[in-house]
């Protein structure tokens, strides 16, 4: 094989490159195919009313739970409202909730809207730290001026002006 | 009194820290030892010094003190004791002057064992440690000093976080840390070599016992941690691919290719620039994980204690002294000496395709963790699931599994593929039962699952045959059979039981993942629920008193076609300071099987009241915990080797 080089050195890089390049290219395939569907946006319920996220397509919802709002039903099934300053989404979960879920706290629901816009939640997450909210929430929060700090009691306002979800 | 002392004695550690570098540095470039030796003597009192400090805040943890602003922040009266000493490193605070005890205590051990080293290498290892611990001692004493007084002392602490009041998670940052920071001494003796400009088989053979025992205190030490969320987040699930999780695994991944492209290094003199690459690395990766935990800046469920501000030094930190070191490795790896050629069949090659995956499964894990602060950078918040970890972690992983028992078999330089197949018929032939067995037994039907198990199998029967291999079993007496086995080096006892709890792991986290049954309902008092062939039953439902919290405590019992098998006590806690509430779960071991009971929300019907109960039966769960103890296992008794514990460097310079 006369297209070879002629070191020793030389064919040891060359058979290194040979097996690395294939590890390399399923490695960066396999990532960008596994980035496809595993990525999901995080939106609060007036961030989502405006960008539409598709029926059925896995989004994380994030914002404080509505106070009052929380209906749990006998057979595990539960209800309640995620909201922001500018509006609110119904949500429901089938299943226990984190141990730190309370209303009046910041929460991230994962999952995806029914096509009549009720939030079908699969998993709900709470910090496990009561000192502090879950990061996109303050974010999202803070954007909308309504942070308080760290460790400040959550926000205790009203019906947000416009309820309904992302119709 | 004791906490202002403690105070001082972290301010005399700088100082002596920043002496350790000053007088190691003076040492080396006059070659003078009392010099270079007054420089491991300041590297013994730092470590002792900051023992000091540690002392305190533990001291003023156990008896209270709410005039330290850290004890105030994280503790309380009514907490148990194993939990007050543990509040020490509970905080952000606590956590970085555990951070700099593991620091200074790996440069003290060096500057003792690591007497056999030539000078040069010596004086320039104890002064790069020097200069991290100086750089983290820095940050603890003016950033984050855990023992700072508050004016007008509370009456009553605000208590630890209740999620962190449990044995498994007071020992777990203990033996994380050492294993993070065990790496700063790998770290040094690289920047070190680059300095001095040499790099070759003994400095491998002198990195591999650190790097090892590193390695050994990570595993353990993630272990802990994943056993921890196994049991107390009671999701049912131990392995979450958060980003704190990754942040721990990520130096783990490195360290482990580092431990194998030693090997070359030492055994072949191949590959040295890779070695020091990957020590480089894999103390970067560590305060990276240190960063991420610690600042904030992802989302996850294990954050405790962050600081976002401080973070910022932390990010800092960790680009200066990795910057430094990659600098130095790019101005000076060209003129280290390549050694040893390989054919492409030989244990060389086996080491370097091992080295290739984990490098790639490392860098998969890492852009997977960072993606998310990447699109946060262009304006999108996003999260990445466990289905991207799992697409490209699993075949990556699977590839070198396949491979990993052929490696120990192979000789150096040129091996002999037909013989290494030969030799391994008998484990080929176990995983294929295995495999078989697994698809043909358990129900339901799960052809991925068996191909797992299969190769599960396969891990544990090469382990076996290599052992078998090097006595020569069964083709010479059992006598001469048995005098091979006890005279093998424990080096080798250590790779075999790690490859062994490698297989071990596999089969548990492969039959966990895919055959977990579970199930929730509301039950009212002596409702059930099946799970499997398990019957579950509430029995009753009572409120029970612990010392800084009220519990509703059920009783389960559990029966399997009308024969009761084992009966449960799950736990729903109410923290009384700060109102949280968390589950303790409920676990009846049936043989490596876990039956996994928790508590949820009450959830009443009508006037009858009830409670949300979800049971999982995780399958062969406990081999998951199990195989990495085995892994950490093999290290130790690794590391109890004579030749590390010699060294080679000793008797070269006694003829001098």
């Amino acid at each position: 094989m006369s297209w070879l080089p002629k070191s020793r050195k030389a064919r040891t890089r060359l058979l290194l490159l040979a097996v690395i390049a294939p590890v390399v290219a399923v490695a960066v395939g396999l990532a960008l195919w596994g980035m496809r569907d595993s990525i999901s946006f995080f939106y609060t319920p007036s961030q989502a009313a405006q960008a539409k996220p598709a029926p059925g397509q896995a989004i994380q919802l994030g914002g404080l739970v509505t106070v009052g709002s929380v209906v749990k039903h006998p057979d595990g099934l539960v209800e309640f409202s995620v909201q922001d300053r500018i509006s609110a989404d119904k949500v429901v979960f089938q299943g226990d909730l984190p141990d730190l879920f309370r209303e009046g706290q910041g929460i991230v629901a994962e999952g995806s809207y029914r096509a009549d816009g009720v939030f079908e939640a699969k998993r709900v997450l709470a910090k496990h730290d009561e000192k502090y909210m879950p990061k996109e929430v303050a974010d999202a929060l803070k954007k909308q001026g309504e942070w308080r700090g760290d460790g400040a009691p959550p926000p205790a306002y009203g019906p947000p002006k416009a309820a309904g979800g992302p119709t | 009194m004791i906490v202002e002392a403690g105070a001082f004695a972290l301010i005399l550690a700088l100082a002596l820290s920043i002496a350790q570098v000053a007088l190691s540095v003076a040492g080396r470039m006059r070659k003078s030892a009392p010099l270079a030796g007054a420089g491991e003597g300041a590297a013994l009192g730092a470590f002792l010094t900051v023992a000091i400090a540690f002392a305190a805040l533990m001291h003023a943890f156990i008896v209270s003190d709410f005039s330290v602003a850290n004890v105030a922040m994280n503790s309380h009266t009514e907490k148990p004791l194993l939990y007050r000493v543990a509040g020490t490193w509970g905080s952000h605070e606590g956590s970085m002057l555990l951070w700099c005890l593991a620091l200074t205590g790996f440069g003290a051990a060096f500057a003792v064992f690591g007497r056999s080293l030539p000078r040069g290498l010596r004086a320039m290892s104890v002064a790069t440690q020097g200069l991290l611990g100086t750089v983290f001692l820095a940050y603890t004493v003016f950033a984050s000093n855990p023992l700072m007084r508050v004016l007008h002392p509370p009456v009553e602490g605000r208590s630890l976080n209740p999620l962190l009041q449990d044995p498994a998670l007071a020992v777990h940052p203990p033996f994380l840390y050492s294993g993070y920071v065990g790496m700063s001494v790998v770290f040094s003796l690289a920047v070190a070599a680059l300095i001095e400009g040499r790099i070759d088989a003994a400095w491998s053979r002198w990195v591999r016992p650190w790097a090892l025992a590193a390695w050994s205190l990570l595993t353990v030490g993630i272990t802990l941690g994943a056993f921890w969320a196994y049991y107390e987040l009671g999701w049912g699930g131990w392995w979450f691919w958060d980003p704190v999780e990754n942040a721990s695994f990520m130096p783990w991944l490195i360290a482990t290719a580092l431990l194998h492209s030693a090997v070359v290094t030492e055994k072949r003199g191949a590959l040295s620039g890779w070695t020091v690459f990957l020590a480089l690395a894999s103390f970067t990766f560590s305060m990276l994980g240190a960063f991420l935990v610690r600042s904030g800046v992802l989302t996850s469920v294990h954050a405790f204690a962050v600081d976002p501000t401080r973070g910022v030094l932390l990010l800092i930190i960790l680009g200066i002294t990795s910057g430094l070191g990659f600098t130095l490795f790019a101005w000076r790896a060209p003129t280290l000496a390549e050694g040893g050629l390989f054919a492409p069949i030989s244990r060389e090659s086996a080491l370097v395709l091992n080295n290739i995956l984990l490098a790639a499964a490392t860098a998969a894990v890492l852009f997977g963790t960072l993606y998310p602060l990447i699109r946060e950078a262009m304006g999108a918040t996003i999260s990445v699931g466990p289905g991207y970890f799992n697409v490209i972690f699993v075949p990556l992983m699977a590839a070198l599994f396949i491979l990993l028992p052929a490696g120990p078999l192979l000789a150096w330089k040129r091996g002999d593929a037909r013989g290494v197949i030969q030799r391994l018929w008998l484990a080929v032939l176990v995983a294929a039962g295995a495999a078989v067995a697994a698809l043909a037994l358990v129900s339901p039907r799960h052809a991925l699952g068996a191909l797992g198990v299969g190769l599960g199998g396969w891990l544990v029967a090469g382990a076996i045959v290599e052992i078998a291999e090097r006595t020569r079993a069964f083709r010479v007496p059992a006598a001469e059979t048995w005098r091979r086995l006890t005279g093998l080096p424990r080096g080798a006892w250590g790779m075999t039981l790690a490859h062994l709890g490698l297989g071990v792991f596999v089969m548990g986290a492969v039959f966990e993942t895919g055959w977990k049954v579970e199930a929730a309902e509301a039950l009212q008092i002596g409702g059930s629920l099946d799970i499997g062939a398990y019957h579950v039953r509430l029995d009753a439902v009572r409120p029970v008193n612990g010392p800084n919290y009220d519990a509703d405590q059920a009783t389960l019992t559990v029966t399997k076609a009308g024969q009761p098998i084992c009966t449960s006590t799950p736990e729903r806690r109410l923290y009384t300071t700060g109102g949280q509430t968390t589950s303790e779960v409920g676990l009846c071991y049936r043989g490596p099987s876990h039956i996994y009971l928790v508590l949820g929300d009450r959830r009443d019907a009508g006037t009858t009241p009830a409670w949300l109960v979800r049971a999982y039966w995780n399958p062969w769960a406990s081999l998951i915990f199990l195989g990495p103890v085995i892994m950490g296992l093999g290290g130790l008794i690794s590391l109890s080797d004579r030749r590390l514990r010699l060294g080679v460097g000793r008797r070269k310079e006694q003829p001098a």
